[in-house]
């Protein structure tokens, strides 16, 4: 299985010369399915859905030439379930649908993540709620990262801003549901399924493990048992207290985000997916204005890169989340923040997608209020300094406002074990 | 794979003969099943033909919810546990990628009849060489003795409580020959615990489905009609004679279809294929 393969992919002229790590234009749907082949995949299963059928439509035809499994399921019960099947035998497992089909599997998700099967589900969104639209979203954030299905439990979310990170981070949500023995999920909008872009055709086969667990058949070893059921409170609180540690676990070990014009960044646009690509354009836009500005992006949705953005908060004027949906991340933005700034947002719905200007606009309104309201705080401050002894401490203020200045204190170092997820 | 009877059981000339021995594959576990109820000797029938057959090191099965959710309590043979209904789709996923293994499903009425009709109708139909063990006792046996789809008409239970009333409640399922019309289906046949030859018979329909499998035939399915005295509000005894009565009269028993393996085989590959049958 680590042998490179044919990709099945055919380089255009001016491609071939480089052989495997020519640059070729792909579809983001064909892309991560080919490299979650390449990252070896033993097993698809799937049910078509726009924007998502081309992944399938993929898989259909590469998986039985490389003698792998493929099937077309029922409904997305059928290919979650399927899924579960394989997984349990150790198998490598890729499952994709798009938001309603995702509403189906949830059944599946929370029996594999309290049984500790290990696979990834990617989720190309589209508008909802229910049938909705075709058009690209990221509404299911909610969706994905608290939970999915019933229970206490989490998935790792990976969230990819263009199809050669969703190419890299197919390899990475095979590498983490093995390590962890959790479903994850890779999460992109219609857009990212859908659009192309010239991709690098570089790809990792992650290296495979036994497994202690896996269903084989009991020959020569005691019979192995997959489940998720326990009746006794006391031993299912058990399952959830070790469940609980592994997702702490994933936590300080697997967090990631990138940041870019951070250095100088008064005023940080935080968004993932298609979101961070329009908000780069909305930051170009805003410096150009004399508006200093960076991204945040976070590329695991959960673990939710919370440290970091508190982090980032003590600095900022204000943060912007940018989102295609009504504002769902933003609740986690807010959560981290904990106050320390003003947090806008800006989104569309529907299947629409905010324009590089339209978040500048949204930029320099709160850019306005929040400069504003320093004036005034400063105006306010400078009478109170005036009226009490030197060195006093500026208690009191709004928590609305950054302080101007704030150092770095223990808490930084607390958190060094946080995974950098560095610039892109 | 070749038939490896226990050596314990063959006749030899001097050698007392053995006629009672409990399956190695059947764990010492003390039954959590109500008493009277016809789910032990399901489990029991399969560990014999497991056995029998040389099964359980390479065998995957797959739990149901249900009563029978704990079956991995009694067969020593990897398991896993599936969400309602969903056991023909989790087999699925089992044989796509381990061909070897032998891959044996065990669900309810409940389960395989209602919630789980979809995956039950379309394993059936892409003809998965897997081994389906339906126990039908016309009722949700643990959740307290609720209607199911399989529950007769005029039947009280705790959700029809005046009695099954076609009306309003529509008429029972005979599942078993609706799959039986899917050429996927190798093998479909209906078997009864109600009495110790029909239990036989039970046993070699078992029997017949496990080696559908073994010899590369399409999906195998064995429904045994069996008995809720808990849920039925009667004593076992009394389980037992409505069962060999109204239930069966509603069920008939017997092999609904036996493609036999040579077409499965046929069906499932173009090509000219060797096979003994």
């Amino acid at each position: 299985m680590t042998e490179p393969l044919e990709t099945g992919i055919r380089p255009r002229s001016s491609d071939k010369d480089s052989g495997r790590r020519s640059r070729v234009l792909m579809k983001g749907n064909e892309a991560i399915a080919e490299a979650a082949i390449q990252a070896g995949c033993d097993a698809y299963f799937g049910y078509p859905i726009t924007p998502q059928a081309e992944l399938l439509e993929w898989m259909a035809r590469r998986m039985p030439e490389l003698g792998r499994a493929f099937v077309q399921a029922e409904s997305e019960l059928g290919a979650i379930n399927m899924a579960l099947g394989a997984a349990a035998t150790g198998a490598r497992v890729l499952v994709s649908s798009s938001s309603p089909g995702i509403s189906l599997m949830a059944e599946g998700m929370s029996y594999m993540a309290g049984s500790g099967t290990p696979m990834v589900l990617v989720n190309v969104m589209r508008a909802g709620p229910g049938l909705g639209g075709i058009g690209p979203s990221q509404s299911d954030y909610f969706q994905a990262t608290k939970g999915h299905g019933h229970g206490d439990y989490r998935v790792p979310v990976l969230a990819p801003a263009s199809i050669g990170e969703a190419m890299e981070l197919m390899a990475t949500a095979f590498e983490l549901a093995e390590r962890y023995r959790t479903p994850v999920m890779v999460v992109v909008d219609g857009i990212l399924g859908q659009a192309m872009e010239p991709v690098e055709l570089r790809f990792r086969n992650p290296e495979r493990h036994a497994f202690d667990w896996a269903l084989t058949g009991a020959a020569g070893r005691p019979a192995r048992i997959i489940k998720s059921i326990d009746l006794v409170p006391e031993i299912l609180e058990k399952r959830n207290i070790a469940l609980q540690r592994k997702y702490a676990e994933i936590s300080r070990q697997e967090t990631r985000w990138a940041t870019e014009l951070m250095d100088d960044a008064e005023y940080v646009l935080v968004a993932y997916g298609t979101a961070a690509r329009v908000a780069r354009s909305a930051i170009e836009k805003a410096r150009a204005r004399g508006i200093k500005a960076g991204l945040f992006r976070p590329i695991t949705l959960w673990p939710f890169p919370s440290r970091e953005l508190a982090r980032v908060a003590r600095h900022a004027h204000a943060i912007l989340t940018v989102e295609l949906s009504s504002g769902q991340m933003v609740e986690d933005v807010r959560l981290a923040v904990e106050g320390r700034c003003p947090v806008g947002f800006h989104g569309r719905m529907g299947g629409l997608v905010p324009t590089p200007d339209e978040v500048v606009g949204a930029l320099k309104a709160l850019h306005g209020k929040v400069e504003r309201t320093r004036e005034r705080e400063r105006k306010q401050q400078q009478k109170r300094h005036a009226g009490r002894a030197e060195g006093q401490s500026a208690h009191g203020r709004a928590a609305v406002t950054g302080p101007p200045e704030r150092t770095h204190r223990a808490e930084a170092d607390a958190h060094a074990s946080v995974r950098d997820g560095g610039e892109r | 794979m070749t038939l490896n009877p226990s050596p314990e059981l063959t006749a030899r000339p001097g050698v007392p003969r053995l006629i009672y021995r409990k399956p190695d594959v059947l764990l010492d576990r003390s039954t959590h099943y109500c008493p009277g109820c016809g789910h032990g000797i399901v489990h029991r029938l399969l560990a014999e033909v497991m056995t029998e057959l040389d099964l359980p090191a390479h065998t995957i099965a797959v739990a149901p919810v249900g009563c029978a959710v704990f079956a991995y309590d009694y067969l020593n043979v990897d398991f896993v546990e599936a969400p309602h209904g969903r056991a023909p789709a989790v087999a699925t996923g089992i044989r796509r990628v381990r061909p070897e293994a032998f891959v044996l499903t065990y669900q309810g009425d409940g389960d395989l009849a209602a919630i789980g009709t979809a995956e039950i109708v379309h394993a059936a139909a892409r003809g998965e060489r897997i081994t389906a063990i339906f126990v039908n006792n016309g009722i949700y046996g643990m959740t307290g003795g609720q209607m199911a789809p399989t529950t007769l008409l005029g039947q009280k239970t705790t959700s029809s409580p005046s009695g099954r009333d076609a009306a309003l409640m529509g008429y029972p399922i005979r599942i078993t020959e609706m799959l039986a019309q899917l050429p996927g289906v190798t093998y479909a046949a209906r078997g009864s615990i109600a009495d110790a030859s029909l239990i036989g018979k039970l046993k070699a329909m078992i029997k017949r489905a496990c080696l559908v499998q073994m010899e590369g035939g399409g999906f195998a399915l064995v429904e045994a009609l069996s008995n809720c005295p808990v849920g039925w509000g009667m004593t076992p005894q009394e389980s037992l004679d409505h069962l060999k009565g109204p239930v069966i009269e509603a069920y008939p028993l017997g092999v609904i279809v036996d493609r036999g393996v040579a077409a499965a085989v046929a069906a499932a590959a173009p090509a000219a294929v060797e096979s003994e049958a």
